[in-house]
């Protein structure tokens, strides 16, 4: 019998290891030859640990799996924690899953796994068209940076494949930092090889024979698993030397962070790399001319070089007929927060944010009346029901001064204090800002000040508030000053009597 | 093998690699507990940087600790999906029946804020020693901590 047990973070976090053992020891009291296989996760974190049996070459979901469950899962009749054919769970049924198409159906450091299910077709593809004709597929496809700046890819590898250097490098960004985020994380404890492999196409379409891996020190599990199938990659020579024993050479290392936001913007980012305090660098020169080391580099999210070997294994073309506008192709978006069904729900872009939450998410897990939903991030804007029209894209989430970000999107029902939250911005923004900006390091603590004299009841205190998110928006030079006011501004805009009850109170 | 052997067997390790600053220190805290100041300088000497630009990388990041932590870490995270499952609450519950605060270590026990472990769909989140947390309650934290204090 073969037994799925996921050993994503999440699932750990909920005691998948626990279940793992007592599942070993039930089979084992019972005289049961078992396979358990530690897959990654289908992404239905409210289900996990989600265990899986295969029944007549049909895989049978069981969760929330608690270690007493295991014994019943080799006994007949029904079980209570049993889903039924796990892929036909609606949650699941209803994505269109190309860049985690993998995640949870296989093991995450199984090469044979991988190759069985398309792994490495758009390598070798790539090898075929050669660097141009790859980028030409990538910008058909229409694809822009998942990591929340939607640049579109494409244009930024034609500039690195354009520049004249020694040396370039392929740099990911797998310093995923904004609360409610967690794709970039899933995809790399669940399907490893995916990422390697996007590198591996982007180091060959623009001549890069090295590529590093920022990962954000509070992944220790996918910082071990990156390791894991790096190591095994080049061991099968995919990687190394010469890509698949026939392309140019391109290797990877991984580099932990240190436990500051601010390295997700990419200049932070680079400098980090480099060994120094991660400072904002002011662009230009950009990246794609001037990167990691002084040298051309694309920096890319998990996400978009994760999206790369579906495009060239079926073409830009097929990737772009998904999408809304000028959002292109598929987004894993992350349900989080006070959601009762949280989780990766990758679709193409256009989904509505009410379908989204009330629908996908099936409304807040406290089952209290659903507040608002914080899109993007801890710079992201606060939305509530007259937001529930908006479609997931780029540009729509922009007009409403607000932004798609990372995609995360995390739910809080009626209990929330926008108050509290608008703090909580400002103070994140007030711990994490590099310092190189004026408006961001020292616009943060003001801000902190100024809302506690809102909260105090100064009725000056509203106007100066919003004259700072001025400053810091106009004047920050990176995001992190830059959109700080947002999850502020909405959340005044939105519940304007809970910035202004304490200000009556007081009169 | 001395202090200055295992330091000096650290910066063998990494020597030419690129920009590795971050990979030295992570190495040095992992075998001292934390980054002691006197290791600055023989890390400048290496990399060809002012003890100045050590110091500033060292404090520049969260992670680097300039004395070592309690034997057991708790790390409890504070970004907004966490709060929206009250996580904040939980935070206060635990200080209170811990005695500490946030930011302090007493005896083994040192409690941390986090901004984010990427559990944030099974919110709240911690993390103690290693071992991650997922639907995290007051309950089940004091009862790791009891188990690893035993």
């Amino acid at each position: 019998m073969k037994v799925w047990v996921p050993c994503d973070a999440a699932a750990v976090a909920c005691g998948a290891d626990e279940v793992a053992a007592a599942i070993a020891s039930a089979a084992g009291l019972r005289g049961e030859t078992i396979e358990i296989i530690r897959n990654g996760t289908r992404g239905m974190i409210w289900l996990e640990p989600l265990v899986e049996v295969e029944r007549d070459g049909v895989r049978h979901g069981f969760g929330p799996m608690t270690p007493e469950d295991a014994p019943a899962l080799f006994e007949g009749g029904d079980q209570p924690k049993a889903l039924g054919p796990v892929e036909e769970i609606p949650f699941f049924a209803s994505q269109t899953r190309l860049t985690f198409a993998r995640c949870g159906r296989t093991d995450p450091l199984s090469l044979a796994d991988y190759e069985a299910n398309e792994g490495w077709q758009g390598l070798k593809r790539a090898l075929e068209l050669g660097g141009a004709q790859t980028i030409e597929e990538v910008t058909t496809s229409g694809l822009r940076g998942r990591g929340g700046a939607g640049f579109p890819t494409g244009i930024k590898w034609k500039t690195v494949a354009g520049a004249e250097a020694p040396q370039k490098y392929i740099v990911c960004n797998a310093d995923e930092g904004d609360s409610g985020s967690f794709a970039d994380r899933m995809l790399m404890e669940g399907d490893p090889f995916c990422l390697i492999e996007g590198m591996a196409i982007a180091g060959l379409a623009v001549g890069a024979t090295k590529g590093f891996i920022y990962v954000r020190s509070e992944y220790p599990h996918a910082i071990r698993t990156l390791n894991a199938a790096i190591k095994a990659a080049r061991a099968a020579a995919i990687i190394g030397d010469s890509l698949m024993g026939q392309g140019p050479a391109f290797d990877l290392e991984v580099r932990v962070g240190a436990g500051a936001y601010i390295c997700g913007e990419e200049t932070s980012l680079l400098n980090s790399l480099e060994g120094k305090r991660g400072m904002v660098r002011a662009k230009p020169p950009l990246p794609a001319l001037e990167g990691a080391f002084g040298r051309p580099t694309v920096v890319n999210n998990v996400l978009s070089l994760a999206a790369v070997p579906w495009i060239m294994t079926h073409g830009g073309a097929a990737y772009a007929e998904f999408g809304l506008g000028r959002s292109r192709g598929t987004i894993p978006i992350q349900i989080a927060g006070n959601v009762k069904h949280g989780g990766l729900f990758e679709t193409g872009f256009g989904m509505s944010l009410g379908t989204l939450v009330n629908e996908i998410g099936g409304g807040t897990a406290s089952g209290r009346p659903f507040k608002a939903v914080q899109v993007g991030g801890p710079l992201g804007a606060y939305h509530g029901p007259d937001d529930f029209d908006l479609p997931v894209c780029y540009e729509a989430f922009a007009d409403q001064g607000g932004l798609v970000g990372h995609a995360g999107f995390v739910v809080h029902d009626d209990s929330a204090d926008m108050l509290a939250l608008a703090r909580y911005a400002m103070e994140f923004c007030a711990i994490e800002s590099c310092g190189k900006c004026t408006p961001c390091r020292i616009g943060a603590v003001r801000g902190i000040e100024t809302l506690d004299r809102v909260a105090a009841g100064d009725p000056a205190a509203i106007e100066l508030l919003h004259e700072l998110c001025e400053v810091m928006e106009k004047g920050s030079l990176c995001a992190m000053g830059g959109f700080t006011p947002y999850p502020v501004r909405s959340a005044i805009r939105l519940f304007p009597q809970e910035f202004s009850l304490s200000m009556e109170a007081a009169e | 093998m001395t202090e200055d052997d295992r330091l000096a067997a650290i910066l063998a390790d990494h020597a030419g690699r690129e920009g590795a600053l971050l990979p030295i220190l992570h190495d040095v805290q992992a075998a001292y507990g934390c980054v002691p100041a006197d290791c600055y300088q023989p890390i400048a000497d290496a990399l060809r940087l002012s003890r100045a630009e050590v110091a500033g990388v060292v404090s520049f990041y969260h992670d680097f600790r300039d004395a070592p932590a309690g034997k057991h870490v708790i790390k409890l995270c504070r970004a907004e999906a966490c709060q929206s499952m009250g996580g904040t609450e939980m935070i206060a519950r635990l200080e209170h029946a811990l005695g500490m605060k946030v930011g302090e270590t007493k005896g083994d026990v040192t409690l941390e804020a986090v901004y984010c472990l990427g559990l944030c769909a099974c919110a709240p989140a911690a993390m103690v020693g290693d071992q991650l947390v997922g639907r995290a309650s007051t309950e089940r934290i004091e009862a790791l901590v009891a188990e690893v204090s035993a």
